[in-house]
């Protein structure tokens, strides 16, 4: 389980975050979502180190993550897995070697158990045979994929998710999510998705946190944001005329 | 404010080489990457190293020889300061200006695009030291592959002067041969060596220091090898005249 306690950043004069607690459970898919500007991304970075809080604490299982030392950190960040917006696969190398590079990295497994470990992961993303390919030529959609095979290499117990629909064909996302829940289930992970993709939310979102302006507006599960009478996530979610029209009609 | 942004620059530039020169998790995939990198700087620059040294020999011979028009100077002698030149100048500093553009802004524009593709925060998300892993293979590659081409570019320097001798009649093959081993100094070698590795330094790590911090897109990628270019090129001028003071 990670736990945000009271988090606070600014940027100069911006007050980006300023004072979001939440709880996010193991084995389920906990959603971040929020308009362009909310704090999502700075509060998923702040939660991975990329950027320090101001105050407020961190906790990883208990854990507190922002007292630590860059040691302390190090540990924990072997137990995190992430994927990132555009995939952020090494261009130098192939297929295989990006999702063996933690393996090789940190593990002191033999070759032939770090390629069995690798297929086993690319399989798991429907990627077998596919190994040798590089980077540059695969689809957004596999980019995505070898990404979730690379992050979960390592077994983690966390794993965070920048935008996995961002730039994907609805079929497409569709799957990634699937797969992303699939795996969160099936070895008990703590995940964190940070999204604003309606599709996701009402997929796969065990638990949303709905960000607005630096502060958690609104909390609770994929299918309570249709009947949420918060407005900000009402205007967030029913944004467009036609969902406004669906909503009237349904609701 | 102005006054600050050298400082604030230094202190960074300190900063990330603490980091980078820290201890590596694995030491085989760093030597991986390092032999990669001396790969890559050294086989990808020979031809360019080639062309251009030859070429400054070439030059150099026939325009000493149009300089010397006095007939009390031998004609040897514009292969002594063909030799001369090549290793205290021509292979060293001129060829470290070209490697700086070439290698420069290679290094600085691989880790700039790592940078803003988020593969620099993918490797810190997985628990790698970025700086050590990107940065410390890249300046030791540089320290290995940048005298050597040095070297090379010397004895091709002075070749493209040999090859003068045979095609025209600014001097002999014989003279050539013989102003070549009159009156060489061995620590001009020693010297250039120095320099060498000098201006490997400088050029790997300017480079890696404004690949690393670029923010932004594709533009700022660009602004980022040019500025690493472009500093890279003034330090090792001033580290030539600096060294040319303390150490001739």
């Amino acid at each position: 389980m990670i736990e945000l306690q009271n988090i606070k950043k600014k940027f100069g004069e911006n007050d980006v975050l300023k004072g979001i607690s939440a709880k996010f459970e193991a084995g389920k898919t906990n959603l971040i979502i929020g308009t362009s500007g909310s704090g999502k991304t700075v509060t998923i970075k702040c939660m991975v180190g990329l950027f320090e809080v101001d105050s407020g604490s961190i906790l990883y299982d208990g854990r507190n993550f922002s007292t630590m030392t860059l040691a302390e950190r190090k540990v924990i960040r072997k137990e995190i897995g992430m994927l990132f917006q555009g995939g952020a696969l090494f261009d130098s190398l192939n297929i295989e070697q990006n999702v063996m590079f933690p393996l090789n990295m940190f593990s002191t497994m033999t070759k032939k158990e770090k390629l069995d470990r690798v297929n086993f992961c690319l399989d798991r993303v429907n990627l077998s045979g596919k190994n040798k390919l590089s980077p540059s030529e695969i689809s957004g959609g596999m980019k995505k994929r070898v990404g979730i095979a690379r992050a979960i290499v390592m077994n983690p117990k966390y794993l965070f998710c920048d935008e996995p629909n961002s730039g994907l064909d609805p079929q497409t996302s569709l799957v990634v999510d699937q797969l992303i829940k699939e795996i969160t289930e099936e070895f008990k992970i703590t995940t964190i998705i940070n999204t604003h993709d309606m599709n996701s939310v009402l997929e796969i979102g065990d638990h949303v946190v709905f960000l607005w302006k630096g502060l958690k507006d609104w909390e609770g599960s994929g299918k309570e944001v249709l009947t949420a009478t918060n407005p900000e996530l009402d205007e967030f979610i029913f944004a467009s005329k036609f969902l406004k029209e669906i909503k009237n009609r349904t609701f | 404010m102005l006054l600050f942004q050298p400082l604030y620059h230094f202190g960074r530039y300190c900063l990330m080489l603490k980091g980078a020169f820290s201890k590596p998790e694995n030491a085989g995939m760093y030597w991986k990457e390092t032999i990669r990198q001396m790969v890559s700087m050294g086989i990808g620059s020979l031809g360019i190293v080639c062309v251009i040294s030859f070429f400054l020999g070439a030059v150099t011979t026939v325009q000493t020889a149009y300089q010397l028009v006095s007939p009390l100077v031998p004609l040897y002698v514009i292969a002594s300061i063909v030799r001369d030149s090549a290793i205290l100048e021509l292979s060293v500093s001129v060829l470290c200006l070209v490697l700086a553009g070439k290698i420069g802004s290679n290094l600085a524009s691989e880790l700039g695009t790592m940078r803003i593709s988020e593969q620099i925060d993918a490797l810190e998300i997985m628990g790698v030291n970025s700086k050590a892993y990107l940065i410390l293979p890249k300046i030791l590659g540089a320290l290995v592959a940048i005298p050597a081409l040095v070297i090379i570019s010397c004895a091709v320097t002075i070749l493209g002067g040999y090859t003068v001798s045979f095609f025209t009649s600014v001097i002999t093959p014989e003279q050539y041969l013989y102003g070549l081993h009159d009156k060489f100094v061995g620590f001009n070698v020693t010297f250039c060596l120095i320099k060498a590795f000098t201006f490997a330094f400088i050029i790997s790590s300017i480079s890696c220091y404004y690949g690393y911090f670029t923010e932004g897109g594709a533009f700022e990628i660009g602004n980022s090898s040019t500025k690493a270019v472009v500093w890279s090129c003034i330090f090792i001028l001033v580290s030539d005249y600096v060294l040319a003071q303390l150490i001739l």
